[in-house]
């Protein structure tokens, strides 16, 4: 489903980003990624996404060479990658009902099916209640579950996570992850990439540790290796 | 497209011109003044122009012609003139009327004292000339002609009247880029503030999947609808006032009534509302598509 083949990212300042990491992510894995600010997780996030292209080396995900998608092939690229960051990045002028029907209407799927793919995902995060509230209305966690709702609408087969617990409490993180499992669990292969060691420890899932660019660990039911 | 999706995107369009109020008042403000001062400028060089023309119109080239000459070749004379490109027309003046006219305006009751016509040799064309900066030509070009003994022309005024004609011409360039640099200086800038405010927005849209086009509509229709009532407005206002500053003028200056031919203001806005509104959508569509394309690379 992802493959990194000793795949290098260079800023134009400092040392590379990613140096010649190679990782294979299964369908249906769930995969949590570990390590240090500067340690490269975000760049491989988003190396992920086609929003950078790596300096040397072969990413595909989902059957497509990145590198090689032309511009116009990006956003429907895209619709096969559910993502979901730290600072949930909800359009803070709609509600919660337009925030997830958006990614809909970006597919163009008709009127019709949003009414009735939008509600159900809404019950499936528990915010079908609140469809109405703006963005500012809701706690930081309800905000992440809409941050998923839209990420899950189009159904991807992939979900990526940049620090989805960042700004939560342990109460909500424990809940994001909760809902994290469960769309696993229907097929989904999920990448978290965070910072939370209790739950990486807790949960007992593959994972990937960076540091300074470079995979430094790769374990199955692994926990978080504290790199000092 | 969907029909739902094109009218999801012009649905969009409309509510981010709500959503972004003080922006789209920028933007608007910025147009309309713009527009309006366009228009009070395209309206002032018109009626310029008009009066120019009227008076070059009124300016005539006298030809007169040998004595004894015959009926037919004085209309042959007439056709060679009326052949000429900048000719608008010639009037053949008789001996008769000649005498009638100067009689009447210089002689009153005198004249009855004369039995025979003074004036038995000058019957003559009056030409009157679409572009007088070409008299010159004309008047040479009539005096090569077999049969005419005299030309008589007004060199003065045919040169201050063409004069002026250029003059107007250089100004109304000069004026034109102006307005056209400042105006797209000024829309620039605050289509630019406004989309800096939603870049985050344009972000978030690329993540999901959003095509170019799907990112950038309800920007460019947001543009289009400002653009299109920020001519309108300039337009109500330049309808409204057009009738009342031209009645003033007439009233204030009515001494040079004979000279003073303004355009009605159907004659201006003929063409003011579909340049006005091309302009302004234009520049919407253009300030907009521009803007959002330099952040939509994401």
């Amino acid at each position: 489903m992802i493959t990194l083949e000793n795949v290098s990212k260079s800023y134009s300042t400092g040392a590379p980003a990613l140096n010649n990491v190679s990782i294979q992510i299964d369908k249906g894995e769930f995969v949590f990624i570990v390590g240090d600010s500067g340690s490269g997780k975000s760049t491989f996030i988003r190396l992920l996404l086609r929003e950078l292209l790596p300096t040397s080396g072969k990413i595909i995900v989902n059957g497509n060479d990145v590198a090689k998608l032309k511009r116009k092939q990006i956003p429907k690229f895209r619709r096969n990658i559910g993502v979901v960051f730290q600072d949930f990045r909800l359009l803070k002028d709609r509600n919660v009902y337009e925030n997830v029907a958006f990614a809909q209407r970006v597919i163009q799927v008709s009127s019709k099916e949003i009414k009735k793919n939008v509600p159900s995902m809404l019950s499936i995060v528990g915010l079908a209640g609140k469809y109405k509230a703006k963005p500012r209305q809701l706690s930081g966690g309800e905000q992440q579950r809409v941050a998923l709702a839209r990420a899950l609408v189009n159904n991807p087969p992939i979900l990526l996570a940049d620090e989805p617990t960042g700004n939560l409490d342990p109460k909500n993180s424990w809940e994001i992850m909760k809902l994290l499992e469960e769309i696993n669990e229907k097929g989904t292969t999920v990448v978290v990439v965070t910072h939370n060691r209790e739950i990486v420890n807790a949960m007992k899932k593959r994972v990937v540790t960076m540091n300074k660019g470079v995979i430094i660990s790769d374990q199955k039911e692994g926990s978080y290796i504290d790199e000092n | 497209m969907r029909i739902s999706t094109f009218f999801y995107t012009l649905k969009q369009g409309i509510v981010n011109i709500f959503r972004n109020k003080w922006y789209s008042l920028a933007s608007l403000a910025t147009i309309t003044t713009c527009l309006l001062m366009f228009g009070v400028f395209y309206s002032v060089v018109m009626n310029f122009q008009y009066i120019v023309k009227s008076a070059e119109e009124g300016v005539a080239v006298s030809v007169y012609f040998e004595e004894g000459i015959s009926e037919d070749r004085i209309v042959e004379i007439g056709e060679m003139i009326l052949k000429r490109d900048e000719v608008l027309k010639a009037d053949y003046v008789s001996a008769t009327e000649a005498w009638e006219t100067f009689s009447k305006d210089y002689l009153g009751e005198y004249a009855e004292g004369y039995t025979e016509n003074p004036l038995e040799d000058c019957a003559n064309y009056q030409v009157y000339m679409k572009d007088v900066s070409r008299q010159q030509d004309l008047v040479t070009y009539i005096e090569s002609i077999d049969g005419v003994r005299e030309v008589m022309q007004s060199a003065l005024t045919a040169n201050t009247l063409s004069g002026m004609n250029k003059l107007i011409g250089y100004v109304s360039i000069a004026i034109i880029l102006i307005l056209l640099a400042v105006s797209t200086f000024l829309i620039s800038n605050t289509v630019t503030i406004g989309i800096s405010v939603r870049k985050e927005e344009i972000s978030i849209m690329k993540y999901i999947g959003a095509t170019d086009f799907f990112v950038r509509s309800p920007f460019v229709i947001e543009g289009m609808i400002i653009g299109a009532v920020g001519a309108a407005i300039p337009l109500c206002v330049m309808h409204v006032l057009y009738n009342k500053v031209i009645g003033f003028v007439v009233e204030k200056f009515s001494v040079l009534s004979e000279l003073l031919n303004f355009l009605t203001v159907e004659q201006i806005f003929a063409t003011l509302i579909p340049v006005s509104l091309i302009l302004g959508i234009g520049i919407g569509f253009v300030g907009s598509f521009v803007t959002v394309r330099k952040h939509i690379r994401v």
